[in-house]
């Protein structure tokens, strides 16, 4: 996937989004003020650990949100189109078709009985004015761009027959049948092996390459991430702490939390007592005295400043940023 | 004397029209005291198949397990729980929120195996044993009365642990433990196991798809394919200079921060079936960026190609 020069206008722009869901127990206060801008035939990255708000950003985006969600403010802007008003028919217009997403686990995310030839064939009935005619052929090239051996005899398996490398190919096909501009993997290979991920992955960069699709991979594997992304955006508990290119994050991180991320991750010249943790947990996002800094409690660094000061968001435009009182 | 020998161990499932599936298939090996070995291969290998003939919840098609000296392998699974060796062979189970009972607190789940497999001692003897597993593992005792539900990540993936080490096992399976761990507290998991390995002298036998993990934890690495060892020998020359095909494939498959994917070879293909395979062919035939005419006509069998290294391939 090639960088991409800032061009005049993101394709997608998530300005200064909050987003809180109302619960019995309180008001998870899930995202505060994230900026994303993602620009045509671009992979950013989205990575942080579970809970920092990574598919939450990426449900945001597409609106399939919980009920009990509420964004509080903010704009999401698609294409020109601000898709915070946009009404349910409309957002079904760019849902599969400009906006595609792949979900974590491609086996519940399939239709379990129904013939995948079948599936591909809905949405192309959906989103598309393809013949009748031409459906099943159709079909079997979106298999068969996906590398599944023997499609025209796949066409007619349930996701059961299939391996679970080979049902992730399915999801891959069903995202990339209308030629979506964006499409957003929420940890596209997490529970399969380094071999098929790497398949998967290069079969996701080369298609995305060829139509100068912009991708957003979420991950909570960083050496992931710096493999397959020209950006990065680190998210800890609801906030973006830190923007950069690729190489520039790994190799000069600023914020505390990608710092300590990058250490906690193994490589191979890396061995147990090398290897970091990061100290205590995710604050109860349900606080309502959430200071600042989400991360002060963690961090090694931490002054008064940090729950004193106001720390302004990373700028929308910003090609690189940090979101900390005392950077590395 | 070793832990665990893995004689010739099979297992082939009935599929249907006197079809068999073979998911374990001559499966040799073994374990030596205090010593942690590493089980890779993809899903679909036989890996997870294999461990549940090892900690006998699966009764084998043929082959022998043999434990310290006496064979447990004919024993059928479902009396195993009744014998002795239950509590010398424990497991620490995948994902600690799927495996752990959301309606027993953590005190429950550790005393499990103790009211179930431990002598009569009465509460008091029950309580010293949770206590003292939850002190191995770093579970404050605080924490005890907790549902799995008012736990964090690494402190379920600590009651796994603890209740798995209650009996004093000498072999621990572990299948893929920190899989459902972030990488923040997945540091201090793997070093709480090296550190209990010293400690209770126990053996290990890591299932793991994270090859990073298994290279910092293991001491030996066994890579199976399709049901059959492919590779085994030393961690650290294993990942330095893997000799079969298929494990170079999986250790330059390893995404590494500041890797270049575009300079990496992927596997193309799928796996062969594993229904009644083609004796005389290669199972890794049809995959193999290395394959001559030779694989198809002729299956290689395990066989040392350096000390300590063994390979089932013509060519390595």
């Amino acid at each position: 996937m090639s960088s991409e020069a800032a061009g005049p206008s993101p394709l997608l722009e998530v300005m200064d989004l909050s987003l809180e869901f109302r619960t019995r127990s309180g008001t998870v206060h899930a995202l505060q003020g994230v900026n994303l801008a993602v620009r045509k035939g671009e992979t950013v990255g989205i990575v942080g650990e579970s809970g920092s708000g990574k598919s939450v950003l990426s449900f945001a985006i597409l609106r399939i949100l919980d009920a009990a969600a509420r964004v509080t403010s903010g704009a999401i802007e698609f294409a020109g189109m601000d898709m915070l008003a946009a009404s349910e028919r409309s957002l079904e217009e760019v849902r599969g078709r400009e906006i595609s997403m792949i979900f974590q686990n491609p086996r519940t995310a399939l239709n379990p009985i129904r013939r995948i030839g079948r599936q591909i064939e809905d949405v192309l009935a959906v989103h598309t004015s393809t013949l009748r005619a031409d459906m099943k052929k159709k079909a079997i090239e979106a298999l068969a761009r996906v590398r599944i051996p023997d499609p025209e005899r796949r066409y007619h398996a349930y996701p059961f027959e299939l391996s679970g490398g080979q049902c992730q190919r399915v999801m891959i096909a069903l995202a990339l049948a209308c030629n979506p501009q964006l499409l957003i993997a929420d940890e596209p290979t997490t529970g399969l092996d380094v071999t098929t991920q790497a398949a998967i992955l290069a079969l996701i960069s080369e298609l995305a390459a060829e139509r100068r699709m912009a991708t957003i991979l979420i991950t909570h594997d960083l050496a992931l991430a710096s493999e397959y992304c020209d950006r990065i955006i680190v998210m800890h508990a609801g906030h973006v702490v830190e923007l950069a290119p690729t190489g520039q994050l790994f190799s000069r991180p600023r914020h505390p939390y990608t710092a300590r991320l990058i250490a906690s991750t193994p490589a191979p010249a890396q061995s147990i007592a090398t290897l970091a943790s990061i100290p205590g947990n995710l604050p109860d996002l349900r606080r309502t005295d959430l200071p600042n800094c989400r991360f002060h409690e963690r961090c090694g660094r931490s002054q008064d400043a940090c729950t004193a000061l106001a720390l302004p968001n990373i700028p929308v435009d910003a090609q690189s940023g940090v979101r900390c009182v005392n950077p590395l | 004397m070793n832990i665990l020998d893995c004689v010739e161990l099979k297992k082939h499932f009935p599929v249907g029209r006197g079809a068999l599936l073979h998911a374990v298939d001559d499966v040799s090996f073994s374990i030596g005291p205090g010593e942690s070995v590493g089980l890779v291969g993809e899903s679909g290998c036989g890996k997870s198949t294999l461990v549940r003939l090892i900690t006998r919840m699966l009764d084998v098609t043929s082959g022998d397990i043999i434990y310290r000296g006496r064979n447990i392998g004919f024993i059928p699974a479902r009396r195993f729980a009744g014998t002795q060796f239950r509590p010398k062979i424990q497991m620490v189970f995948q994902d600690s929120t799927d495996s752990l009972n959301p309606r027993h607190t953590a005190f429950d789940a550790i005393a499990e195996p103790v009211r179930r497999l431990g002598s009569t001692g009465g509460a008091k003897t029950l309580e010293q044993a949770v206590a003292g597993a939850a002190r191995m593992v770093g579970l404050p005792a605080e924490l005890l009365p907790r549902y799995p539900h008012q736990l964090s990540g690494g402190q379920k993936a600590r009651v796994g642990i603890a209740r798995a080490v209650v009996m004093m096992p000498d072999l621990l399976v572990l299948d893929e433990p920190t899989a459902a761990l972030d990488v923040s507290v997945q540091a201090t998991i793997l070093r709480l196991l090296a550190e209990l390995k010293r400690e209770l002298g126990m053996s290990y036998l890591f299932v793991s798809h994270d090859l990073n993990v298994v290279r910092m934890l293991c001491d030996r690495v066994i890579v199976m394919y399709l049901g059959r060892i492919v590779e085994q020998g030393p961690a650290a020359e294993l990942f330095r200079n893997p000799a079969h095909p298929y494990t170079r494939a999986l250790v330059r498959a390893i995404p590494s921060i500041g890797g270049r994917p575009g300079e990496r070879e992927v596997l193309s293909g799928e796996p062969r079936s594993p229904i009644d395979p083609d004796p005389a062919t290669c199972r890794f035939y049809g995959r193999c960026p290395e394959q001559r005419d030779r694989c198809r006509t002729e299956a290689p069998v395990l066989r040392e190609i350096r000390p300590g290294v063994a390979a089932a391939c013509h060519f390595s």
